[in-house]
C-alpha cells in the first residue's frame, strides 16, 4: 500500500483570534513602538446601527403616491426663525457641515462654497476662523464659535449669515479640536495666533462660559452684538441627547445641530472616534422626542449629521423628525476622497484607496485635506464644485423619490409611520416597528 | 462745549442702547454715558467705533465683549467674561472683575484696577491685560500671545499650557501650571512692563516683578521609535 503523505497543514494553528484580529494586533504593535495614542481622520469604522437598518413603506392601497417628476415635492426649509430677524432660507434640507480651513485646503473650501451656493444651501466655517475665499464662494455661510476661538472676530461675526456655538462634535464629544504640526503652515498659524508647526490641541471647553445658564447669557451677548438679526445654532455631539437638547432650547438656540458618533473628523484620537458618543439613529429619535415634549418641534429646527451619505439617509432622518441634515465626510468623498487614483501616494501613507483616513497627515493624495500647494492643485475648484453639486442634486432626487413614493408633497411631511426597522436594535433606537410586526421594542405606552 | 449723550438703563432697554452705540452718527468729540447698569449683562458689546463710553455702576456678564476701537470706562465692578474676545481699544475697570476677564482677547488694553477671579486672560490672543490687584487660579490658561501683568498675587496653575504669551507678576504665586516656567527678566522686558503700567495709569515699582512664559515642552506630541532599537 502506497504510504499516504501526511498533510502538515493544521487549520487550528493558523486560526486568528476574534479578540485579537489583525487591526488590533497592528495597533498594539504601533503603540509599543510610539508610546502615544493613534490620531486619525474620517469617522468611526466599526459597525453600528444606521439608517440602513430602516426601510420605507411605499404607498399602496391605504395611501397613494405622488407622480415622480410631475407632481411637486418641495424641499425648502427655514432654519432659525425662533428669534432671528433673518433666518436661513435653504432650497434643500442638506447643508455642509463645519470643516475648518486648515483641516481642508483652500481649494476644497472653495469647491464646497460654490457647490452649496449653486444648490441653495449653506456651508459652515470651522476651528480656525473664516477665510475671504469661503465668504466669497458661499452665499449662505454659518460661522462657528468654538472653544478655541481661533480667528474669531466681530467683523466676521457680522458678515456671517448665522452663528453656530460648538459645544461638541460627534467624533469627539468632550474633546477639543486637533491639527497636527505638519498642517500648521504660516497662513494657518497666523489665523489661529499659534506658532508654526506645533501640534495644535485646542480647548474642549469655551473660555468664557461653563454651564447652560452661562450659555444663555453668552447667546444673549452674541444676539446683542449682531442686533438680533442672524440665527444662532448650537452644535452638540450625541451623548446625553435628551438633556443636551432641552438645555440648548433653554439657552435660546434658534436651531440645534446634532452630530452622531460616526461623524467625521480631520484629526482625533482613534479611541475617541470609536468609543465615545451614541450613533446618529437613536440620537435623532431622542432629540425629536425632547423637542416634542417641550412643544418646540419645528420651532427650534434640528439639523442632523453623522454618517449621512445619500438621499435615503436624508429621507430617514427627516422622517424621524429632523428639519435638515448636514454632511462632512460624504462631501469630501464627492470631492474625490478615497478615489482610486494616485495609488503611489496612498501607498506612501501606508494605506490604499477605500481605507484612507489620513487627513491628519496633511498628505491627502487627492488634494482635499492638505495645505501643500502641489497636492492641493489636484483638486480644481471648477471640478470639485461640479462633483459636489452633482452629488447634492442626486441626493435631492433620491430624497424626493422616496417622499413621493410615500405620498408627500414636501419632504418634511415624511413621518416615522412611513418606516419599519430591519433589526430589533434599529427598531428600539428609532422607535419604529420591526418589519412585519407591530412591535416597537422599548416603547413606553 | 463737551457733547455728551446719556443713556439710563433704568428707563432705556439694553437693546436700544447697544443698537444706538452700534449705529452711532457721532458728533465730533461726543462721549457717551450709561447710568444705572445694575449688573445688566452684555452692556456695550460689539462696539466698533472709536468712541468713549463711561458706565456708571456695576455690570454683569460680557461687558465690552468683542470691543473694537472703543474706550470703555466702568466705574464699578464687572461680572464674568469682561471684554471677552476684545480686538482693540481700551477697557478700564475701577473695581474688581469676575472670572474669564479678557478671555480670548485678540488685542487692545484691558485694565482692572482691583482684583480679578479665575481664568483671567484664558486663551488670550494678543490682548494686554493689567491687573492692579491679584488674580485667581488658572490665570493665562492656554494663553497664546499678548501680555498679562499682575501687580499683586496670582492663584494656582498660573499659565497652564501657555504658548507665546508673557506673564509678569509682582507678588506671590500659588504655583505654576503645566509647561509654565519663570524666565529671565531682561532690560527689554523691564521697558515693556514700564510702558504697560504707564498705559494702565498705574504707578507700581517694577523691581519685584518676575516674568513667566512657556517651556515649550507641550508644543508637539512626543513620539518614541522603539522599533528602531
Ligand atoms: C475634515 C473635517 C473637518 C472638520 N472640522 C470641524 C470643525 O472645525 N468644527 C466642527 O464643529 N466640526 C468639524 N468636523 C465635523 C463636521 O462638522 C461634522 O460634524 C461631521 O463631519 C458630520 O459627520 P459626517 O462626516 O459623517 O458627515 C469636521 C469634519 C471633517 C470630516
Ligand atoms: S483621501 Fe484625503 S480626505 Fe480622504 S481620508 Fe485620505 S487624506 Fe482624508
Amino acid at each position: 500500500m502506497p504510504s499516504e503523505k501526511k498533510n502538515t497543514f493544521d487549520a487550528r494553528a493558523l486560526r486568528t483570534s476574534a479578540t485579537f484580529p489583525d487591526h488590533v494586533l497592528a495597533e498594539i504593535h504601533r503603540a509599543a513602538d510610539q508610546g502615544v495614542y493613534e490620531i486619525r481622520g474620517f469617522g468611526a469604522k466599526r459597525q453600528i446601527p444606521t439608517f440602513d437598518d430602516l426601510l420605507f413603506l411605499g404607498a399602496s392601497m391605504s395611501r397613494y403616491p405622488l407622480e415622480g417628476y410631475r407632481e411637486l415635492c418641495e424641499t425648502d426649509v427655514i432654519i432659525g426663525d425662533r428669534f432671528a430677524k433673518k433666518p436661513l432660507n435653504l432650497k434643500i434640507p442638506i447643508t455642509i457641515a463645519g470643516m475648518s480651513f486648515g483641516a481642508l485646503g483652500a481649494n476644497a473650501k472653495e469647491s464646497i462654497g460654490l457647490a452649496a451656493t449653486a444648490m441653495g444651501t449653506s456651508t459652515t466655517t470651522g476651528d480656525g476662523g473664516m477665510t475671504d475665499e469661503e465668504r466669497l464662494s458661499s452665499e449662505t455661510l454659518i460661522y462657528q464659535v468654538l472653544p478655541s476661538r481661533y480667528g474669531l472676530n466681530p467683523d466676521d461675526v457680522r458678515r456671517a449669515n448665522a452663528l453656530e456655538v460648538v459645544v461638541g462634535q460627534g467624533a469627539k464629544p468632550g474633546g477639543g479640536g486637533m491639527l497636527l504640526g505638519q498642517k500648521i503652515t504660516e497662513r494657518v498659524a497666523g489665523m489661529r495666533d499659534l506658532p508654526v508647526g506645533i501640534d495644535q490641541r485646542s480647548a474642549c471647553r469655551h473660555p468664557d462660559w461653563t454651564g447652560p445658564d452661562d450659555l444663555e447669557i453668552k447667546i444673549q451677548e452674541l444676539r446683542e452684538i449682531t442686533d438680533w438679526s442672524i440665527p444662532i445654532l448650537i452644535k452638540i455631539g450625541a451623548t446625553r441627547v435628551k438633556y443636551d437638547v432641552a438645555l440648548a432650547v433653554k439657552a435660546g438656540a434658534d436651531a440645534i445641530v446634532l452630530d452622531g458618533m460616526q461623524g467625521g473628523t480631520a484629526a482625533t484620537q482613534d479611541v475617541f472616534i470609536e468609543h465615545v458618543g451614541i450613533p446618529t439613529l437613536p440620537a435623532v429619535r431622542q432629540a425629536v422626542n425632547t423637542l416634542i415634549e417641550l412643544d418646540m418641534h419645528r420651532k427650534v429646527q434640528l439639523i442632523v449629521s453623522g454618517g449621512i451619505r445619500s438621499g435615503a439617509d436624508t429621507a430617514k432622518a427627516l422622517a424621524l423628525g429632523a428639519d435638515a441634515v448636514s454632511i462632512g465626510s460624504a462631501a469630501m468623498v464627492a470631492l474625490g476622497c478615497n478615489r482610486p487614483v494616485y495609488h503611489d501616494d496612498y501607498t506612501a501613507l501606508g494605506t490604499a484607496p477605500g481605507c484612507c483616513h489620513h487627513c491628519h497627515t496633511g498628505r491627502c493624495p487627492v488634494g482635499i485635506t492638505t495645505q501643500d500647494p502641489k497636492l492641493e492643485a489636484r483638486l480644481r475648484p471648477e471640478q470639485g464644485s461640479r462633483w459636489l453639486k452633482n452629488y447634492l442634486a442626486t441626493m435631492v432626487l433620491e430624497l424626493q423619490t422616496l417622499a413621493r413614493a410615500c405620498g408627500k408633497s414636501h419632504v418634511l411631511n415624511l413621518e416615522p409611520e412611513d418606516m419599519v426597522a430591519l433589526t430589533v436594535e434599529a427598531a428600539a433606537m428609532a422607535q419604529v416597528p420591526l418589519a412585519g410586526t407591530g412591535w416597537i421594542p422599548g416603547k413606553l405606552d | 462745549m463737551v457733547l455728551q449723550m446719556r443713556f439710563d438703563l433704568a428707563t432705556h432697554s439694553l437693546r436700544e442702547i447697544n443698537q444706538t452705540l452700534h449705529h452711532i452718527d457721532r458728533r465730533p468729540g461726543e462721549t457717551f454715558v450709561i447710568e444705572h447698569p445694575k449688573g445688566t449683562h452684555s452692556v456695550a458689546v460689539g462696539l466698533t467705533e472709536p468712541i468713549e463710553v463711561t458706565i456708571e455702576g456695576h455690570v454683569g456678564y460680557y461687558c465690552a465683549g468683542m470691543n473694537k476701537n472703543a474706550s470703555i470706562h466702568i466705574i464699578g465692578n464687572a461680572g464674568p467674561g469682561l471684554a471677552e474676545n476684545m480686538m482693540s481699544g481700551r477697557i478700564f475697570v475701577d473695581g474688581n472683575a469676575s472670572q474669564y476677564a479678557g478671555a480670548s482677547g485678540h488685542g487692545g488694553l484691558l485694565v482692572i484696577k482691583g482684583n480679578t477671579s479665575s481664568r483671567c486672560g484664558i486663551s488670550m490672543k494678543g490682548i494686554d491685560i493689567v491687573v492692579g490687584g491679584s488674580i485667581g487660579h488658572f490665570g493665562a490658561f492656554m494663553a497664546q500671545t499678548g501680555r498679562l501683568v499682575v501687580c499683586e498675587d496670582a492663584g494656582g496653575n498660573l499659565g497652564d499650557s501657555i504658548y507665546e504669551a508673557q506673564i509678569y507678576v509682582r507678588g506671590e504665586i500659588d504655583g505654576l501650571g503645566s509647561d509654565c516656567v519663570e524666565k529671565e527678566m531682561r532690560p527689554e522686558h523691564k521697558t515693556e512692563l514700564l510702558e504697560l503700567l504707564e498705559r494702565a495709569c498705574l504707578s507700581v515699582p517694577i523691581d519685584d516683578f518676575r516674568r513667566y512664559g512657556s517651556a515649550r515642552n507641550l508644543y508637539n506630541f512626543k513620539i518614541d521609535n522603539a522599533d528602531a532599537i
